[in-house]
């Protein structure tokens, strides 16, 4: 798990490019999984916005959390193309069988249950995530073997 | 096949084939010997993985072994290939994506920028992102405005559902849009070029980041400089106003408008901001030239249109056609009706702030003022199929909560109105007064659509009001006036 000073390597070696806070920001939670209050201290640092300004920009966007996901991370595609073939019904199925709502993580952080709005992959719903691996024609067997 | 045939194999590197086992498929072609290109993908959803050897298609591929049982033929007679009219994706799923000749680019950025101005001009280019509008408008406005940086601004914030245009193009023809890049920066006087790519994308992501290391190598941004910038989860940023306060590195927060972004833009400088279709389809348009593209098409809408057909459909995927093609052409005779095989419940048309339309307006030509009339749009050209199971209300209920877990926040209309929609719709379900509740919720479309900032709260009452108008309609209804 990267220390301070990795996080701080990390967030000044975007100082100069485009929206350099947002990609910071994504960086560590490339790296380290969540966003924890000494990493907004040290964007708020690098960057010299104020701690608000930061946590404005954590709370904005849906990739950024501030607590950690579980091991295995569940991601079901909530839109319309993956409605339309299932998503509701595979959602409740999982949420049922994990006993987490979307959105939650277990207590021993071994699964996480999340929405997401769209994977681009709409003619082969529905669609999913499990940690990096994506799934079409998603069932309930793939995504809790 | 054995070692002693070794053919050429064009194998797909695209996000949804690779889901579907290509990566596998190449690395086994690869170790029986034979000469393996990766490739973009056609689009062809339920053909994937598709391979293509000597101009032969087969597909979907799941055993090398058994290619004969899924031979599809000669790639360029294949019914869904042959019926398109592809400008935009001409090269897409043929090429080795990172290969460019760049000569034609080059004599072409030789050209005046007011002379490419007004090819794209006569061409009729309207916007594929959504609003529909004129493209040489921003062009010239760009090209008038002076200011000491210019920037030309590319959004692949494809968060529609149903969409996925951007992210075909991007992963199977990249330098497509570094052309457009490059051809719009050479007309309106813009020397940086930043491509805002959604974080879902992240093969995009990889290949468009090789392909600009190779325009470089190819001496194509010695003038012009391209940046990929990856968001982090923001529907609202496929506003252009919001991708801006995004890609500044702040909160996306859509900004008011005037001033609008070709005069003052990116860090208030102007710039150019285009769908990644829109800024594709200039290459085809200079190579044709205007007049010929404007040939195309139906009517004010011109050109080529990337439809994307998706949700329960049988036949899914990307069709690049002349706009002014029905619905029912699209949906039944290349999509070939459900996935499931029940009657057809409801069409979604451009995304999730599109229209619910239904069988009798099938007919209608998906032109920008066609589907305009019946109170629809294009959007970014996605079609999301229902079967007849499709409950509206629920639907309905989405529109308002998508907006409320999307909405930016700056505005009181889309903020707390998306919330207060979703709670009237709700409350629906419980059958009583609700001539009542579909006033409230009709007054409340009303003022969303007038007061809010942006087009997130300003059309989410086109799903909900389109979905609860058939929902309630007296068709539906039974004698006492309540759902059946």
């Amino acid at each position: 798990m990267p220390n301070s000073d990795a996080i701080r390597e990390l967030v000044s070696a975007c100082v100069g490019q485009v929206g350099a806070p947002v990609t910071a920001l994504r960086k560590i939670t490339e790296t380290h999984g969540h966003i924890e209050d000494e990493h907004v201290r040290i964007v708020a640092d690098v960057f010299n916005l104020s701690l608000a300004d930061v946590r404005g920009i954590v709370s904005f966007y849906s990739d950024f959390r501030t607590s950690p996901r579980g091991r295995k991370h569940i991601r079901i595609c909530q839109a319309e193309a993956c409605q339309s073939v299932g998503s509701r019904a595979l959602t409740k199925e999982i949420s049922a069988a994990l006993g987490l709502a979307l959105g939650e993580t277990s207590d021993d952080l071994g699964v996480s249950l999340e929405a997401v709005y769209c994977l681009g992959l709409c003619a082969s719903g529905p669609c999913a995530m499990v940690n990096e691996r994506i799934l079409v024609h998603a069932t309930r067997e793939e995504l809790l073997p | 096949m054995s070692r002693a045939e070794a053919k050429r194999i064009l194998v797909p590197n695209e996000t949804l084939a690779n889901a579907l086992g290509a990566d596998n498929l190449a690395r086994e072609s690869r170790a029986r010997g034979h000469e393996v290109v990766r490739t973009g993908g056609f689009g062809l959803a339920w053909l994937e993985p598709m391979l293509v050897i000597d101009g032969e298609a087969y597909g979907p591929v799941h055993d090398l072994d058994a290619l004969d049982a899924v031979a599809l033929g000669p790639l360029d007679e294949l019914p869904a290939l042959a019926r398109q009219q592809r400008i935009v994706f001409d090269r897409c799923g043929r090429i080795d994506p990172l290969e460019y000749d760049p000569s034609w680019l080059l004599a072409q950025l030789e050209r005046e920028p007011r002379e490419i101005i007004e090819e794209i001009k006569v061409s009729g280019l309207r916007g594929r992102g959504g609003a529909g509008f004129p493209a040489h408008i921003k062009w010239q406005t760009v090209y008038d405005t002076p200011a000491p940086q210019k920037y030309i601004v590319v959004n692949a914030d494809e968060g529609d559902s149903g969409t996925f245009a951007d992210r075909l193009i991007m992963e199977g023809d990249p330098f497509r849009l570094i052309e457009g890049m490059l051809l719009s920066g050479h007309a309106t006087g813009a020397n940086k070029g930043l491509v805002y790519l959604r974080s879902e994308y992240p093969l995009a992501a990889e290949i468009f980041t090789s392909a600009i290391a190779r325009a470089s190598t190819l001496g194509l941004l010695e003038t012009f400089d391209i940046e990929l910038f990856i968001g982090a989860g923001a529907y609202i940023c496929g506003e252009e106003t919001s991708l801006l306060e995004s890609l500044e590195g702040k909160r996306g927060e859509v900004r008011a408008k005037p001033p609008v972004p070709a005069i003052a833009g990116l860090f208030g400088q102007p710039t150019l901001v285009h769908n990644v279709i829109t800024l594709c389809s200039a290459p085809g348009i200079l190579q044709m030239g205007g007049k010929a593209y404007a040939g195309i098409g139906s009517n004010a809408s011109t050109g080529s249109s990337a439809f994307q057909l998706a949700g329960n459909v049988k036949r899914g995927g990307l069709y690049e056609l002349p706009f002014g093609i029905s619905l029912r052409e699209l949906v039944e005779d290349l999509g070939g009706g459900t996935r499931t095989g029940r009657p057809l419940g409801a069409v979604q048309v451009g995304g999730p702030l599109g229209a619910y339309l239904f069988e009798r307006d099938l007919d209608t030509p998906l032109g920008y003022e066609e589907m305009a009339q019946l109170g629809a749009g294009i959007g970014h050209g996605g079609v999301v199929v229902f079967d007849d199971t499709v409950d509206l209300v629920e639907q309905a209920h989405f529109a308002f909560a998508f907006c409320a877990h999307e909405s930016c926040g700056k505005c009181t209309p889309c903020r707390i109105g998306a919330v207060r929609g979703k709670e009237a719709v709700a409350a629906l379900a419980s059958g009583e007064y609700t001539e009542a509740k579909l006033e409230v919720i009709d007054e409340l479309c009303d003022l969303m659509e007038q007061t809010s900032l942006c087009q997130m709260g300003g059309m989410t009452p086109i799903p909900v009001r389109s979905a609860l108008g058939e929902a309630f309609s007296p068709a539906r209804r039974n004698g006492n006036g309540e759902r059946p």
